[in-house]
């Protein structure tokens, strides 16, 4: 609540996060006159945000991120008042980073040893964030999108064969081995105490089984637990061991939609990111219908750039414009602008995020009815003054 | 280790020779870039016909070098023979849609010369903005500049992105867009532009620069014969596209011009007959043109050694204009599929590279008339804050 009078200004609220988004709206009244002097007129807001989760993705294994490119964004971030950075950590290209219980992996993972994040990287960026009111949410991408992963860490990935050769290349995260669960056992407790937020993004997306399909092990796994073919069940069935991992050390999940999709058993408080731009409204139905939160991204992919105002496409975005009732509503605590770094470095990237993630910073944080395309961009042109 | 190559006696110097002198000289369409560089045991030699070609294998030369793991910069040996396949490489930057800071275009000049790029077209003015502050007509920018104290090319901002480029070997072309394109050119120039009638009564929304008055050509002439000497190259780019009639058609005076000079309903007659004078001047001032292809398309006549600059890529496929252009005997440029300013997802950089200027039909002597061709980066969304990563 921020009162704006002579001669004082009273900003109230009942969390100091709410302080935040306070000052940042006190911060944008502010203007200069012809002379100089700054003025802000006499005003009176009752303020909250519409959705509670309003994310932006940073993808730092296509490309290194350097802390300095992270930490403007976390600025433009509370700018646009979001409150959570879902870090995407590594991937296949790269791991970035720096485990203290298996060095190896960012030792043989990263690009180079001078493009990694240390635990000392990782506290900068989680403190830079909660002071400006932003949670960060690290994601460790699993069984899919791991290939770094094996350079550091022998017998993780599953070996392809051909036929009864293997063939050199690996697959996903090995599915049948113990030593799988054991691993991610002692790397999730790192993961757990280095990330204080109590969520912890699971991935699960993509996973290719034709490598898992290749491989004799596997196939004899397969059949003990009666999976048949279906490697849909294999998959469920190594998310549900890192899922239950995860849970003992009392973290939350969030995983994509990939991982619901295939029928996975999953804990209610589940967070399933739906992405995955065909026909988002019904997935988004069925994820609320299965009682499960949701997370909106499918129209807000922002590395898909194109010529002109495509800021207007993401505006016009309605997230509760699918058939549920008002309870599946409820479910769907927010969204994520993500900018996945395959075309992506510091030399580009601030450019190519912004304004553009501010059509969905307003859309996540504003009510339904403020739509007008006209009105917005009127304001966004000044916001993108203020912010440069 | 035995894999560490035996250094040869370090090479301290390039000798670079140049047979023609004219390190104070321009660059030009005619200017010779070709060069040879020779690195061997104990001598490195560049050599060129011109200082343009000079520069071109000394970039190529700073290109060659690499440095090992213990920071010992080495090149290899290597016999260069090189030469430009098309004598009009340019880039186009449009400083009216956004004002573009001096460090910007600098910066742009820098990075063409490491591409040896050897034009800079710069689309100085337009519909939003006039930021070139004229000497003639100063109020043309304190009127139409988006800030007449901060958003402005003063005489020295010109005369030395000229200096800057011409030291890289690189011409710079401006363009002064008309009879379209020139709204903020108004307010700076009363009576210059058409006034539009809604009925019988001016609406207030003004058109091209209006054709039937004499005002126009002398207001013409003085603005070329400035931006001619503040120029020095050859060649102006005089625009020409996307004139849009209905302005023209709403006013009685061009009607009762249109019926007195028996152009019946074809505006396209009242545009070249513009373009015919304003050609006649800017050769009269002995400078060459480029105009855009509506020109060409358009019947007006033309000198024969008037660059016809290819963009569009909708109606006609540009090959065919390419050719079109070619087969009536106009030299042509380039450009219509290598707009950057159309950003796509993914690595569209492959689609510019795999274009073939030259893949049209026609004889040799029309593949010879194919001058070169620029990358376009218009600025309806492009400034300093993104120009950089956007264009390279």
């Amino acid at each position: 609540h921020l009162t704006v009078t002579e001669p004082v200004a009273i900003l109230k609220a009942y969390e100091v996060w709410g302080a935040l988004r306070g000052l940042e709206t006190f911060s944008q009244l502010v203007h200069e006159d012809d002379y100089g002097s700054f003025l802000v007129n006499e005003s009176e807001i009752n303020d909250f945000p519409r959705f509670a989760h309003r994310g932006v993705l940073l993808d730092t294994s296509r490309h290194y991120l350097p802390l300095k490119t992270i930490l403007t964004n976390l600025d433009a971030m509370a700018f646009n008042k979001f409150n959570v950075l879902h870090w995407h950590i590594v991937d296949d290209q790269s791991f970035p980073y720096q485990s203290i219980y298996f060095p190896e992996l960012s030792e043989k993972g990263a690009y180079s040893s001078n493009l990694i994040y240390t635990p000392t990287d990782i506290r900068l960026v989680i403190e830079y964030a909660r002071l400006r009111g932003i949670r960060v949410i690290p994601e460790f991408d699993t069984p899919g999108h791991t290939q770094s992963w094996g350079k550091g860490q022998k017998d993780l990935l599953t070996p392809c064969y051909n036929g009864k050769q293997p063939t050199g290349t690996f697959g996903p995260v090995n599915p049948v081995w113990n030593t799988t669960y054991d691993f991610m056992t002692k790397f999730f407790k790192e993961i757990s105490s280095v990330f204080p937020d109590t969520y912890i993004h699971l991935g699960g997306d993509e996973v290719d089984f034709s490598c898992w399909k290749s491989n004799p092990e596997v196939k004899e796994f397969m059949k003990k637990q009666g999976f048949g073919t279906d490697y849909a069940k294999l998959e469920s069935y190594y998310v549900q061991n890192i899922l239950d991992i995860v849970s003992s050390y009392n973290k939350g999940q969030m995983v994509w939609q990939e991982v619901f999709d295939h029928k996975a058993q999953l804990k209610p408080d589940t967070v399933v990111q739906v992405w995955m731009a065909n026909n988002y409204a019904h997935e988004l139905s069925s994820v609320t219908g299965a009682g499960l939160t949701a997370l909106l991204s499918a129209p807000w992919y922002l590395d898909y750039i194109s010529y002109g105002q495509d800021w207007k496409k993401y505006y016009s975005v309605e997230p509760l414009n699918f058939p549920g009732s008002e309870k599946q509503k409820k479910l769907l605590i927010g969204g994520e602008a993500c900018l996945w770094g395959e075309f992506v470095d510091a030399t580009n990237l601030t450019p190519r995020l912004w304004p553009r993630a501010s059509a969905v910073g307003e859309r996540l944080w504003s009510s339904s009815n403020v739509t007008n395309l006209q009105d917005a961009y009127k304001r966004l042109i000044n916001h993108r003054c203020l912010m440069l | 280790s035995e894999n560490e190559p035996s250094w040869e006696t370090p090479c301290s110097e390039l000798l670079v020779y140049v047979s023609t002198p004219g390190c104070d000289g321009f660059p030009s369409l005619d200017s010779k870039e070709s060069y040879k560089l020779s690195v061997s045991k104990g001598s490195m030699l560049l050599s060129a016909e011109t200082v343009w070609g000079a520069l071109r294998g000394l970039e190529t030369f700073s290109q060659l070098i690499g440095r090992d793991e213990n920071g010992t910069y080495y090149i290899n040996e290597t016999e260069i023979v090189d030469f430009p396949r098309f004598p009009h490489r340019g880039l186009l930057l449009d400083t009216s849609r956004h004002y573009l800071p001096l460090r910007a275009i600098l910066e742009t000049l820098d990075v063409m010369a490491y591409n040896k790029f050897n034009v800079f077209h710069w689309h100085i003015v337009d519909d939003p903005s006039f930021p070139y502050e004229s000497s003639t007509f100063p109020e043309l920018s304190k009127k139409g500049a988006f800030n007449a104290m901060t958003h402005v090319y003063t005489a020295s901002d010109v005369r030395a992105v000229i200096e800057y480029a011409r030291l890289r070997g690189i011409r710079v072309i401006p363009e002064f867009d008309t009879p379209g394109h020139t709204l903020s050119w108004g307010p700076g120039a009363p009576g210059l532009l058409t006034p539009c009638y809604l009925g019988k009564a001016p609406s207030g929304v003004y058109g091209p620069i209006n054709p039937i008055v004499n005002s126009t050509y002398q207001f013409v002439a003085s603005l070329f014969q400035e931006v001619s000497s503040v120029f020095p190259d050859y060649f102006l780019h005089l625009g020409g596209d996307e004139v849009d009639f209905t302005c023209w058609q709403s006013n009685p005076q061009v009607l009762a011009f249109m019926t007195e000079m028996g152009f019946g309903e074809d505006y396209k007659k009242l545009e070249s007959f513009y373009i015919q004078r304003l050609l006649d001047i800017v050769s009269s001032l002995g400078k060459g043109y480029i105009v855009w292809q509506e020109v060409f398309d358009n019947d007006v006549k033309l000198k024969p050694d008037t660059i016809i600059h290819v963009w569009k890529e909708n109606v006609t496929p540009y090959l065919i204009e390419m050719a079109n252009v070619t087969r009536a005997g106009y030299p042509a440029l380039l450009s219509a599929p290598w707009y950057l300013n159309r950003i796509s997802y993914g690595q569209d950089w492959i689609a510019a590279y795999k274009v073939e200027p030259l893949s049209f039909q026609g004889v040799p002597e029309q593949k010879a008339l194919v001058m070169g061709g620029e990358a376009c980066m218009w600025g309806e969304y492009v400034d300093v804050t993104n120009l950089t990563p956007r264009l390279w």
